[in-house]
């Protein structure tokens, strides 16, 4: 398996575009990418799309009908909230086997205003529905269950997780792309209404529009397209193994840690290696927990690491300096390659006023509900 | 070439319909609801989910029914094709479940789809049997300083909707014990 880098990236605001069709936004972030690395269509040699909701609608050839009608392989992904990072892998996996040299991975998703994260009552005759009545398992449900068993194990409060929603706006001020930009206080989180609980309003990502995209090539080749070529140190993805309660309380713990062991062997780093991290805040609940799942601190420290601010830009180890799915949002398929776009942005130093300094190595993180974990590790070289 | 089919419809020789007179004969109740059957005299009940079993003896309790791996001893709500732990494809044995667990998380829900009540306690119930179901907690104002972790609780039953047959639709949920 060869070297890989990226040479391009690319992304739209995320928001609402509600008179654009997906391949045009697709098409947008697919040009930027393509303009970024200096090549186009015709360079490109495979394309993987991830959308979710029309991931029956073959929106990769409409994306090329849309940019370049070249012929070349479309691989259309989905894979829940990991569609994007999923089209990503599969972008890398086709340079890294040697099979191709240039490749693309667009992340797009239009949700208009779908509330709950896409889910809703089973459609049809309310009888047959189990939400509401035998518990729930729609995502802020799921997500509140994750953080309450955080907070039965080791006495996390509410206040600890509204703290991410807190950081995460703060970031966003200075990324240009994020499809909010206001500050919000402590108490404005803590105040705002309950989705689930521990979930506030400010602690649940917003739906959207937007994507993303990424140009990679064999790493041999990089440099004739970029003096700032990025190596994919690893590109992981694992599934949710057998656990005690999995099937009935969605574990989003077991398959993160297994991706991270994998990655960190892969790239063979530790997590204290890692500059900067973009990882899968759906809820704010989230952000703690995987602050454990991938190792950047020990078990049930999360909430002194977010009480300690050390994971603020300018801090020990900065998280979600984008501004995370809380504010910059998290249309889904889109949202695994905007991770990489940011990280990449970091290691080449052009992050503008959310810059992390010194950035080397980042991890870009993302978990679909059912599940999928992916992790990619990308390092300057 | 046959005659068309729709003739047949509107021949003459066809029964007069009655006169309409705005809805009122339809039902006996002189109102037409899609959520309600005509009167059925024998209701039937159904379990909102294949794993809560309903007895027709009235003094047999509904219950949960499990499956349990042969193998490894995994146990799964409902009914198994293969053990997804060890991959086992022996038949497995069905466990009954107790009707009394402990709770292990909750959140309580706020917002949800159109219909559903809220607030309300969403919850994972840990049963003896080393399997967990997810359901609501009734019996309790829906404030996290009300559900202890661990705490005892018991399963009830109750009907919960009609459908469109007119069959009751019989749900659990569990109380603190």
């Amino acid at each position: 398996m060869r070297d890989v880098a990226v040479i391009g990236v690319g992304m739209i605001k995320f928001g609402r575009y509600p008179e654009k069709t997906v391949p045009e936004l697709a098409g947008q972030a697919a040009l930027l990418a393509l303009k970024d690395a200096g090549v186009d269509m015709k360079d490109i040699e495979l394309m993987a799309s991830g959308n979710l909701y029309q991931s029956n609608a073959m929106v990769g050839q409409r994306i090329l009908q849309t940019i370049g009608q070249t012929g070349i392989p479309v691989i259309n992904v989905a894979n829940a909230c990991a569609t994007g990072s999923t089209a990503f892998r599969e972008a890398y996996f086709a340079v890294a086997s040697g099979a191709y040299d240039m490749t693309m991975a667009v992340g797009s998703e239009q949700m208009g205003k779908m509330g709950l994260l896409g889910g809703g009552a089973a459609g049809g005759d309310r009888a047959y529905s189990t939400e509401g009545v035998l518990g729930s398992g729609l995502m802020p449900a799921v997500f509140g269950m994750a953080g309450v068993e955080h907070m039965r194990k080791y006495g996390t409060t509410q206040e600890q997780f509204a703290k991410v929603s807190v950081k995460n706006h703060k970031h966003s001020m200075h990324n240009p792309y994020s499809q909010y930009q206001t500050e919000v206080g402590l108490e404005d989180v803590l105040n705002a209404r309950v989705v689930s609980w521990p979930n506030t309003l400010y602690m649940c990502c917003p739906t959207g529009d937007g994507a993303a995209a990424a140009v990679l090539c064999s790493m041999d080749k990089a440099r004739q397209y970029t003096t700032k070529p990025i190596r994919v140190a690893a590109s992981v993805l694992t599934s949710d193994p057998w656990t005690q309660r999995d099937l009935i309380m969605p574990d989003i713990n077991t398959l993160t840690r297994n991706a991270a062991k994998e990655a960190y062997e892969k790239a063979g780093i530790g997590p204290e290696d890692l500059s900067l991290i973009e990882l899968h805040d759906c809820f704010a609940t989230a952000e703690l927990l995987h602050y454990e799942n991938l190792g950047i601190c020990g078990e049930g420290e999360a909430g002194r690491m977010i009480d300690e601010g050390a994971t603020a830009v300018g801090g020990k180890i900065p998280v979600n300096a984008s501004g995370g799915l809380l504010s910059k949002g998290h249309p889904l398929g889109a949202t695994g390659v905007a991770n990489v776009c940011e990280v990449v942005w970091h290691l080449r130093g052009d992050a503008g006023n959310r810059q992390v300094e010194g950035a080397k190595v980042g991890m870009a993180h993302v978990i679909g509900l059912g599940s999928a974990c992916t992790l990619q590790i990308l390092e300057k070289v | 070439m046959g005659r068309c089919p729709r003739r047949s419809i509107i021949q003459k020789d066809r029964p007069a319909l009655p006169a309409y007179d705005g809805h009122k004969q339809l039902t006996p109740k002189g109102g037409y609801h899609l959520a309600e059957a005509p009167a059925v005299e024998q209701k039937t009940q159904r379990p909102i989910v294949p794993f809560l079993r309903l007895s027709d003896d009235p003094a047999q309790k509904p219950y949960l029914v499990g499956s349990r791996c042969a193998g490894c001893g995994a146990t799964y709500l409902g009914t198994r094709m293969a053990c997804s732990r060890c991959f086992s494809t022996e038949p497995m044995g069905e466990v009954k479940l107790s009707d009394k667990g402990e709770l292990h998380v909750f959140s309580i829900v706020h917002q949800s789809a159109p219909g559903i009540p809220t607030p309300y306690v969403a919850a994972i119930v840990d049963l003896p049997e080393g399997v967990s179901v997810r359901c609501n907690i009734n019996g309790v104002e829906p404030d996290p300083k009300n559900l202890k972790f661990g705490m005892p609780v018991q399963m009830v039953t109750e009907t919960v909707s009609t459908d469109r047959e007119g069959n009751e639709v019989v749900a659990f949920s569990f109380r603190p014990a």
